[in-house]
């Protein structure tokens, strides 16, 4: 197992606390960085080649570099905290086990694009997260690392603890924005970039928990230290969210560099009871799935955009050979059309529509033409939308269609699966309702 | 100023312009359904797609604003191809109501499907059902199913009333438009949903299912509801009456005026035409005596105005015009009774309201009258009375022999109706002349039937001294004429031969004759109107 630099703390009992996060040198980082200065911060990071490990896997530093020179506003840092995608939840490890991490690392960047007020955005679905990260703002508070004049510095930072209510979208950025302005939860038109305009009409940065939490090593250890952990075009390790058919599901802490295989079958302890491997999801549910033969990839971004996927989130969802690939897809399509926020209209209507003609093909009801028509409309969906949401709900539309057309085909031919006989004709539960 | 070429086209625009208004600038249609100029961008509906040199997609063009050297092109294959994708999606859980949709004819959906959809149908599967026939408020219907989310009524409510009623509920496929828990859309406004609704989601309350849109003829005019004079279209149908109850007046609609009322008018100008085709029109002349009603035509009831004015001694006639009539009427009633009868005592336009008038910071003006300014202009009240109660003063006196009223329900008005019936009681002859009738016609002597702004022409000026032009749309009920015509005609029967034939002539000695409408005449007002001139001091002392 490679180094531990985001799960460093995990082990122990108190790692939620102050003290049992500065009896490991908490908050040594944030001097550190206030001595360093803001631009030394952000050339840091982008020497640690730090890309957003929220899903979109883009350059942090670089991101922060978006906000303008001139501005009127105040600058806002918002944390999402959202993790709603299917398969991921590193996260809520993060939050729950070194809160004072995520707390350290918000206030370097918040040092860095000189903000002096910062949003977590909490999935409404965490409660202990949120009871415990809540605590640990409170704790800064009360030891002076928020509020005013921090460390001496003359540095002034507050958090503002905000629970969602329960959205996927609300974890898209400007969605997330929305819903933290109090509207709807309706990602926004861009441009403007969040960077420009965001949240209250402010210049905004969205990044996730586990990208900030990376930021204290960064700037204890270096960002040269931190580009080594990875690839060339990606820097460090970061928390994988394993679930499905594996012997040990959990989340594990790897460079980014690790094979998918390795992650597999050396970390989770590959597959449940020996079977044979189907296929790998490798970025949570919106990635486009891998088949059994695909998984010697490199985990970091560029490596599973070449093999036709993305790194996204990190959640692994592994399926042996026990799995029904269109039931997976009805249930991933039932995912991608109760949350699809209904802004616009590609999104609105095509998530609903593939989600039927999945129910009707796991129905036994499904014609020819179906395979075909879930591949053509995701196909002429992509890059029509307001948000990347439809663009990821694609992921699993086209590739597990194209991948296993063979089995569609037969629900369809046979109106019964070939995984599970006994199924056969089999109406989902739910069918038709989301 | 960004030049860029649109479909080859060079086009110079305003810094700030989206492309969709750069595209129309050239005579390209960029198809769009959320999009609309008065409202903030959605970038909803997804259909304003168009292709820009050097990017990898086709981008929506009302969110990008036009560039200096952009190359936008409109109608490659990529366009409308997602275009043709764009309407199949709108159209999946759409439901075939076209037979019996009242927005037929006028659908976005039928024009856009019929321009850039033709695709074959692939959707087999049950659509989703939503609320229909759902009332919003007074004036209007949802029918959610057919909606397709553009948000405009929402961003409207949000952004130009700022009341708020409207959301959309929901997620995804499910998502639809309703109005909050507990309210009601019924803002002054609320009409305009209807109009910028671009499918047959909101309809309105009081047109729905009387007639197809295709029967209807549409003529610009100016709302008589108000001092604000928003411009507006009359859609009537005279062809097919039995649909629509004897209807003339189908509707009213607002028509763009940038420097009136923009795109929208408010509920109570767009639904006060209903007078206009109401049992209460008066259509034919009457002479009233006790216990009889003789229908007369024109001629005599000229000729027996004209005989009682001239009995009368000037002191003795007294004159209630009205700022509802337009500015050639007022001018002719200046001419009429200054300069052929030489009144100059009894005149007056104004009437008090029974109640102030309710008014906003958006169109609605607290002075219900269209032509308040007009009357002013052209004159018609003696200097230092606050309004006309010196005329019914002098009637309550036993002055006044002849009392002639243009429209006004003196009984009605903020006079104590006491006094004025016990003036008009002593008026030997009460004239009424106006289009509908009331408590004051009830109690004339000769009633004279007046066409309405929708039966003639005209002109009124509203409170910020624009003048704007009205046109006929229906020919007037009965023998209804013009105010002009027939006070011209009376005048002609007191020997004096200015007869005009149109409107037109009379607004071109209005404009010689007073200077503040110097310089205008209708082929200068066209269709928007034109200010008159600022009265210079000389002028004013």
């Amino acid at each position: 197992m490679a180094e531990r630099v985001l799960m460093r703390n995990f082990e122990r009992p108190d790692s939620h606390t102050l003290a049992g996060y500065q009896a490991t040198g908490g908050y040594q980082a944030l001097r550190k960085a206030i001595g360093l200065g803001a631009d030394a911060i952000t050339a840091e990071v982008k020497q640690a080649n730090l890309r957003g490990l929220g899903g979109a896997g883009f350059p942090t530093g670089t991101k922060w570099g978006f906000i303008p020179q001139k501005r009127t506003a105040p600058v806002y840092l918002v944390v999402n905290a959202d993790e709603g995608e299917p398969g991921t939840f590193k996260d809520r490890y993060l939050l729950e086990r070194d809160p004072h991490a995520l707390i350290e690392g918000m206030l370097i960047a918040a040092y860095a694009i000189e903000c002096e007020t910062s949003f977590v955005y909490i999935r409404g679905e965490y409660v202990r997260p949120w009871r415990i990260f809540a605590e640990a703002v409170r704790e800064a508070e009360g030891a002076g690392l928020l509020g005013r004049n921090i460390l001496g510095s003359g540095f002034d930072h507050r958090i503002i603890v905000h629970r969602g209510a329960g959205a996927y979208i609300c974890g898209e950025e400007t969605g997330l924005i929305s819903s933290l302005e109090g509207q709807k939860g309706w990602p926004k038109v861009k441009p403007p970039f969040p960077a420009v305009r965001g949240a209250f009409g402010a210049p905004t940065i969205v990044n996730n928990v586990e990208t900030l939490c990376c930021l204290p090593p960064i700037i204890a250890r270096g960002g040269q230290w931190f580009a080594a952990l990875g690839t060339k075009s990606q820097g460090g390790t970061r928390m994988y969210s394993v679930s499905g058919h594996v012997a040990r599901p959990g989340v594990y802490e790897a460079s980014v560099s690790i094979t998918l295989r390795d992650l597999i079958y050396r970390e989770a302890g590959g597959i449940r009871g020996g079977r044979p491997l189907k296929a790998v999801v490798p970025g949570g549910s919106s990635a486009a799935i891998l088949k059994a033969d695909e998984i010697d990839v490199s985990m970091d971004v560029d490596g599973l955009k070449s093999a036709g996927t993305m790194a996204g989130s990190a959640g692994v969802i592994v399926m042996d050979e026990t799995t029904c690939i269109p039931e997976a897809l009805w249930v991933v399509a039932r995912f991608y059309a109760h949350e699809s926020c209904g802004q616009c209209t590609p999104c609105r209507e095509c998530t609903g529509w593939i989600y039927k003609i999945a129910g009707r093909i796991l129905a036994g009801k499904g014609v020819p033409q179906d395979p075909d028509t879930i591949v053509d409309v995701a196909k002429r969906g992509i890059g029509t939308t307001i948000c990347a949401f439809y663009d990821g709900a694609i992921g699993p539309y086209i590739s597990y269609v194209e991948k296993f057309r063979g089995e569609f085909d037969y629900h369809i031919r046979h109106g019964a699966c070939d995984v599970h006989p006994g199924r056969a004709g089999r109406v989902p539960a739910s069918a038709g309702a989301h | 100023m960004p030049t860029l070429t649109i479909d080859g086209k060079p086009v110079e625009v305003p810094p700030g312009t989206n492309l969709i208004e750069a595209a129309r600038r050239v005579g390209i249609e960029v198809p769009h359904y959320c999009y609309h100029p008065a409202l903030s961008i959605a970038g909803a509906c997804r259909l304003c797609m168009v292709d820009i040199e050097k990017t990898p997609r086709p981008t929506i063009a009302c969110n990008t604003l036009a560039a200096d050297g952009m190359v936008v092109q409109t109608r490659t294959e990529r366009v409308l191809e997602t275009r043709r994708s764009v309407m199949e999606w709108h159209l999946i859980n759409h439901p075939l109501d076209c037979p019996v949709c009242d927005q037929a004819g006028e659908c976005w959906l039928q024009i856009y499907y019929m321009q850039h959809g033709l695709y074959e149908p692939r959707m087999i599967d049950d659509k989703v059902h939503k609320p229909k026939a759902v009332p919003l408020g007074r004036y209007v219907m949802l029918d959610a199913e057919r909606c397709i989310l553009c948000s405009r009524c929402v961003r409207f409510c949000d952004e130009v009333t700022k009341t708020g009623e409207l959301g959309i509920f929901n997620r995804g496929d499910h998502s639809e438009i309703g109005v909050f828990p507990g309210s009601t859309l019924d803002n002054p406004y609320s009409g305009n949903v209807i109009d910028i609704c671009p499918v047959g989601a909101l309809t309105d309350r009081d047109f729905r299912f009387r007639v197809r849109v295709w029967y209807l003829e549409r003529v610009k005019s100016i709302c008589p509801g108000c001092a604000r004079g928003c411009n507006i279209e009359v859609h009537t149908n005279t062809r097919r009456l039995h649909q629509s109850r004897g209807r003339r007046i189908a509707r009213l609609k607002p028509r763009f005026n940038a420097g009136v009322n923009r795109w929208w008018m408010c509920d109570e100008g767009r639904y006060g035409f209903h007078p206009l085709d109401a049992p209460s029109r008066l259509q034919v002349p009457e002479v009233r005596e006790p216990g009889a009603r003789r229908v007369v035509a024109w001629p005599e009831m000229v000729a027996t105005l004209a005989a009682r004015l001239r009995e009368a001694s000037p002191g003795a006639v007294g004159v209630l015009l009205s700022p509802q009539m337009a500015n050639e009427d007022l001018w002719m009633a200046r001419r009429l009774f200054g300069e052929a009868l030489g009144l100059s005592r009894h005149l007056d336009f104004r009437v008090p309201p029974p109640a102030p008038g309710f008014q906003d910071d958006f169109l609605i003006r607290a002075d219900k009258n269209p032509n308040t300014r007009g009357a002013e202009l052209i004159g018609g009240e003696p200097a230092g009375a606050a309004d006309g109660a010196h005329v019914i003063t002098a009637a309550a006196a036993g002055r006044l022999r002849v009392l002639w009223v243009f429209g006004h329900d003196l009984l009605a008005s903020g006079w104590p109706p006491g006094e004025v019936r016990a003036a008009l009681d002593r008026v030997g002859c009460l004239v009424f002349q106006g289009a509908n009738a009331n408590q004051t016609s009830e109690r004339a002597h000769l009633v004279l039937p007046s066409a309405a702004y929708v039966e003639r022409d005209g002109t009124f000026t509203n409170f910020e001294g624009r003048v704007q032009r009205f046109w006929p749309a229906v020919p007037p009920p009965g023998e209804a004429r013009a105010d002009w015509d027939i006070l011209a005609e009376v005048a002609r029967a007191l020997d004096h031969d200015w007869r005009p034939a149109r409107a037109e002539h009379v607004f071109r000695e209005l404009a010689a004759a007073v200077p503040a409408f110097a310089g205008l005449d209708y082929r200068t007002l066209r269709d928007q109107g034109a200010r008159v001139a600022e009265p210079t001091e000389a002028a004013r002392s």
